[in-house]
């Protein structure tokens, strides 16, 4: 499916249809992340559960510590 | 008005009224590596009234690259960068007070620093301190501007007391680990990039507009051409500990705090984080594989040996720095490697 993803078109494969999958996918889910879906955020607890459908925006910023 | 800083007060938003309160200001900038240097450059610039810049590491050959008031004679004599940077930005702008102070900022230091202080520029390079400046902050209602990088990527995020979430309700947990600009290396223009959304927002504040604060968390890899911004406002949490209705400011209390200990005879610093955590070994030796050092570990410990030192981790990321008597060397040595 194709999402929109930090302003950006992607294409990511259709088994990876939870934004928990998705934070997978991109090698985030160690890290401390902040997700907005649509718009809204979304709550940790409920990033596994949540599914991704084609054209989803979502913006996600994960924190990192050097300076 | 001073010729000097005409060009920034011929700027509407700031204005000649804006240039005379950025002259009554005093901003304490922490940290004196590359997000140091590069706020407090714009800031002397600028023409601020005081500078206050606080960091507890020397000028190394390897800081040059992105770490923009240092010359090579520093890293010869590896000059303080407190003192370094005071130099540096003495000669370029003579009428700002400088004040600087090579020192490990733990809580009884910030409890002295932020007195007075309009702003705080976070430019440390770990979550511990930051998780320090958040809640000192917020007992003393400073508004502070977190800013990070490492690699192409960079993020900020302006935290005003009573307003906007603070780093706590931001994070829920203090991340741990994970890749440091001594891992996984970092390009001057992100630190330039993350730099200029901190002096940005840090005018605003100065000129008193809050109006035109950004009031989003804002993130970009230039490498990747990714930009994200996110309007964290629902976050803010009226039950956390820093910023809600009945704060303890928890970071701030002995128990939470990292403690380090010199070992007696043995040329060792032990560090013990604030809160227990579950090391990933495999993640840390992946990132800490291209430094050329060498690890071994076994499922308890991960000893690192890099130079003279020698860098022991257990799961509960408890850390031995041998090879040092010096807390803040020992702190600089775990913060690079270990994040």
């Amino acid at each position: 499916m194709e999402l929109i993803i930090n302003g950006e078109k992607i294409r990511i494969p259709e088994d990876e249809s939870t934004v928990a999958e998705l934070l997978q996918h991109f090698n985030l889910h160690h890290k401390v992340v902040i997700v907005e879906l649509n718009d809204e955020i979304l709550a940790k607890e409920n990033q596994s559960e949540t599914r991704l459908s084609n054209g989803d925006k979502v913006e996600i910023v994960h924190f990192v510590g050097g300076g | 008005m001073n010729e000097r800083y005409s060009r920034q007060a011929l700027f509407v938003p700031i204005g000649v009224e804006g240039q005379s309160k950025i002259r009554q200001k005093h901003v304490l900038v922490i940290g004196a590596g590359a997000l140091g240097t590069g706020s407090a450059e714009s800031l002397v610039r600028a023409g601020i009234g005081k500078l206050t810049i606080v960091d507890r590491d020397y000028v190394e050959w390897s800081n040059l690259q992105r770490q923009q008031l240092y010359c090579e004679e520093d890293a010869e004599k590896r000059i303080p960068k407190a003192v370094a940077a005071k130099n540096r930005l003495n000669a370029l702008n003579s009428d700002v007070i400088v004040k600087s102070l090579v020192s490990d900022v733990s809580v009884d230091e910030l409890e002295r620093l932020v007195c007075g202080v309009d702003l705080i520029v976070d430019a440390t390079d770990n979550f511990d301190t930051r998780m320090l400046i958040n809640d000192s902050a917020q007992k003393f209602k400073i508004p502070w501007i977190y800013g990070a990088c490492v690699g192409s990527y960079g993020i900020s995020f302006t935290v005003i007391p009573g307003v906007t979430p603070c780093l706590n309700c931001l994070l829920e947990t203090v991340p741990m680990g994970g890749m440091t600009c001594d891992t996984a290396g970092i390009i001057s223009p992100a630190v330039q990039t993350v730099v200029a959304h901190q002096m940005t927002e840090a005018l605003k504040i100065l000129v008193d507009d809050y109006a035109s604060l950004r009031n989003k968390i804002v993130s970009f890899d230039l490498w990747k051409n990714e930009h994200s911004s996110i309007n964290v406002a629902k976050l803010k949490n009226d039950c956390c500990l820093s910023c809600g209705k009945n704060p303890t400011y928890p970071h701030l209390s002995y128990s939470n705090r990292t403690k380090t200990a010199v070992l007696c005879g043995r040329d060792s610093v032990q560090i013990r984080p604030s809160m227990k955590h579950d090391r990933d070994f495999e993640e840390l030796e992946k990132n800490l594989l291209a430094q050329g050092g060498k690890i071994e570990r076994n499922p308890y410990l991960l000893s690192f040996t890099i130079g003279t030192h020698r860098l022991v981790v257990f799961k509960d990321g408890r850390a031995l720095i041998h090879g040092t008597k010096d807390i803040a060397e020992a702190k600089t040595l775990y913060h690079r490697y270990f994040g």
